[in-house]
């Protein structure tokens, strides 16, 4: 029996992958997932590497772990069997979800200095909305979006539209959208006005609808969800107007894969989805494009999205002072414009964008600046405890009007119902 | 006393799989779900069936098992008749046959999660396969991954067209090695070929149906790589299936005591199929 059980634990022990040692050095383990296109791992790589040569006294491992959703499996299964790694890059919605699970501790804890007090002020404030909550900051912002609005100037011009004027208000976009939209001999449509994904991830591409209709989807503790507010209805009954009754836009769901592939097989005039498409955009789309802010409702809007940096909580002080030390480095300005020149992503503050690379990037192409611009007009995303069965809940709603299952007053009720019912022990 | 023990050490190492990842799983798993999900401080409580009590009462889990009873209902069946017919037709002599072969054995040996992303692009409305092919007869575009009515019909084809091939290998397989001598003495007593295969070798075929069979149904509950890429349960849960839900609820709602739930259910519904084909159908089939 001893046996089995020795053999059943060097089984287990292999499959968790061997566990690092409990270090006097400071080794720091660093999982990160990647979500946009391009040799992100490698400048990862890259970046640790150069972190270790100018730090000799701390070796920072970093781990590739697939996409969000798999690392934070990975994370999680790795904590609860107290192998926690010390430090590691997941979405900002994740911080109520590793605040349930015991697994993180917040940077204030680390946070010495006047100098680290100013390093947390740094940041673009609308990227500290999914990072603070009961006043403690629990992520650092590195891989940063929003939505943005991509259209095709020579579909405007076809269309008898200005080619460098972008749709500014909800009116505009199904004007707009109205004109771009064309129709073959039969009556079939050849080319949509505009296209709005709404498969996977939809709340997040309402969040944009919603802001613009001057209303917010939850509180900031993470224990109230307000899907069933008129406005919010109202926003939603604007997105599904798009495709049933201005058809200007595919009806059904729509994929959120395949739109930016619309986008340059011409098949839509006008697209919505992240900053992060930005460099595939500039790749592959054979005609001009622009990049604008998405339209204004009552107000201009859009959630941002992305990774933040976390510090676990299973960390020797060392190990925390190593943590800290790295983040601060890889998010010092010059880095954190880089990074956003590489990948995409939005630099995460104001004084990485007056950096001679990050200037020199933005007079060659205007449009990566749009995003940083949009700033002050974003929200958090959509983030309460139990997140993803909250967020689950406002998708099938969401999907439900979208597909004309049920009216956006109903589905929104419903979802309301059921994201009152996950909350309800949250509240007390 | 000797022997014994030397019989035990050579089933040593199969024992130490079979408990270490399916005996004691399934039985942790029966464990788990009689308690409450263990959160950061808060440890798992007992709970007794609580957990299958909110399983009755979750409209989403009602809904993956209809969707999977479609998806076994239009995946088994199909994909075994196809293997066979295209067993039939490559087991004949005729031109490039063993190109055909390999062509029908193709989309098994396509990595689930490429072939899923090929025909998500399949499926694109306006410019995808589907709709250029259907637009050759006029038919305007239609969105079938985003529509309810078609998602789960789509998934149920990608499956077929994944399986079929690989079904189509045993039977080959078998088909072979049914004696020439059959074939021969029932041409000398005038049967047809449709009676020749009716009634000589489709009966002979029946070991290999049934062992086809269990392997459909443990696939049509088991392969979800494809939903992941294609819908991720999408639009409104019309294409989620049980083992997905089970994934969504482990790993993203972290509610692990419901997914073990789940679990349960999932291998109460995988025992009953494989012991009521074994019992049943095992009655009326010929081994040699």
């Amino acid at each position: 029996m001893r046996f089995v059980t020795a053999v059943f634990v060097a089984v287990t022990g292999l499959m968790l992958g061997a566990a690092p040692a409990a270090s006097q050095t400071a080794d720091i383990t660093f999982y990160y997932p990647v979500a946009v296109g391009g040799p992100v791992t490698k400048i990862v790589d890259g970046l640790a590497a150069d972190f270790m040569k100018e730090n000799p006294g701390i070796k920072v491992k970093p781990i590739y772990a697939g996409t969000y959703q798999e690392t934070i499996v990975k994370v999680l299964t790795a904590a609860k069997s107290g192998e926690a790694p010390q430090t590691a890059i997941l979405l900002s919605t994740d911080m109520f979800t590793l605040i349930d699970e015991d697994a993180v501790v917040p940077f204030d804890d680390a946070i010495k200095t006047a100098e680290d007090k100013a390093w947390l002020a740094s940041f673009f404030g609308a990227f500290m909305l999914n990072s603070r909550t009961g006043g403690k900051t629990w992520g650092i912002p590195f891989q940063r979006s929003t939505i943005v609005l991509y259209w095709n100037k020579e579909a405007f011009k076809e269309a008898g539209l200005d080619p460098n004027k972008p749709p500014t208000t909800w009116t505009e976009q199904v004007e707009y959208a109205r004109k771009l939209t064309k129709h073959d001999a039969s009556g079939h449509v050849t080319q949509w006005g505009v296209q709005v994904p709404s498969s996977g991830f939809p709340y997040w591409l309402f969040q944009g609808f919603t802001t613009q209709n001057d209303v917010l989807l939850m509180n900031d503790a993470g224990t109230q969800t307000f899907f069933d507010k008129p406005a919010v209805v109202e926003a939603l009954q604007h997105w599904v107007d798009l495709g049933q009754k201005h058809k200007v836009m595919a009806p059904g769901v729509i994929e959120w894969g395949t739109t930016p592939k619309d986008f340059f097989e011409r098949k839509t005039a006008m697209m919505w989805t992240t900053t992060g498409n930005l460099t595939n955009v500039k790749n592959n789309a054979k005609f001009e494009f622009g990049v604008a802010m998405l339209p204004a409702g009552k107000r201009r809007g859009s959630p941002t999205g992305g990774g933040n940096f976390y510090l676990f909580k299973k960390n020797t002080p060392a190990q925390q002072a190593a943590v800290l030390k790295f983040v601060k480095w890889i998010t010092s300005p010059e880095r954190a414009a880089q990074w956003g020149i590489d990948t995409g992503y939005v630099a995460v503050r104001a004084d990485a964008w007056e950096t001679p690379a990050m200037k020199k990037y933005v007079a060659g192409f205007p449009a990566a600046a749009v995003a940083r611009d949009q700033l002050p007009h974003a929200v958090a995303e959509l983030s309460t405890h139990e997140n993803q069965r909250v967020t689950k809940a406002l998708n099938d709603g969401l999907q439900a009007a979208l597909t004309g299952a049920k009216t956006p007053a109903q589905a929104m009720k419903d979802a309301q119902a059921e994201a009152e019912r996950i909350l309800r022990s949250h509240r007390r | 006393m000797n022997r014994a023990l030397h019989g035990w050490l050579l089933l040593l190492p199969a024992t130490i799989l079979l408990v270490a990842f399916t005996h004691y799983p399934a039985v942790a798993t029966l464990v788990a779900s009689f308690f409450s999900t263990p959160k950061g401080a808060r440890p798992a409580v007992w709970v007794g069936l609580d957990n299958y009590q909110a399983m009755i009462a979750d409209p989403v889990f009602w809904q993956t098992l209809r969707n999977n009873a479609l998806f076994a209902l239009g995946t088994i069946p199909t994909s075994i008749a196809l293997a066979l017919l295209m067993a039939v037709l490559v087991n004949e002599k005729l031109r490039g046959r063993s190109f055909l072969r390999l062509a029908y054995f193709t989309p098994t040996v396509l990595p689930m999660i490429a072939v899923a992303n090929i025909w998500l692009f399949f499926y694109t409305p306006g410019y995808g396969l589907v709709d250029q092919i259907a637009g050759l007869f006029g038919a305007p575009s239609h969105n079938w991954l985003g529509s309810r009515d078609t998602v789960l019909a789509c998934l149920i084809v990608v499956t077929v067209w994944k399986e079929a091939g690989f079904f189509m290998i045993f039977y080959l397989a078998a088909l072979q090695s049914i004696a020439p001598q059959l074939a021969e003495a029932s041409a000398l007593e005038g049967a047809s070929r449709w009676y020749f295969f009716r009634r000589v070798a489709f009966p002979l075929l029946m070991p290999t149906t049934l062992f086809v069979l269990v392997n459909a149904v443990i696939n049509s509950f088991r392969l979800v790589d494809h939903i992941v890429v294609m819908t991720r349960g999408g639009p409104d849960n019309a294409s989620a299936l049980l083992l997905y839900y089970i994934y969504d609820v482990a790993f993203k709602f972290w509610d692990t005591a419901y997914a073990a739930a789940l679990t349960m259910v999932l291998l109460v519904i995988l025992a009953a199929a494989a012991v009521g084909q074994f019992v049943f159908l095992e009655r009326r089939i010929h081994y040699q």
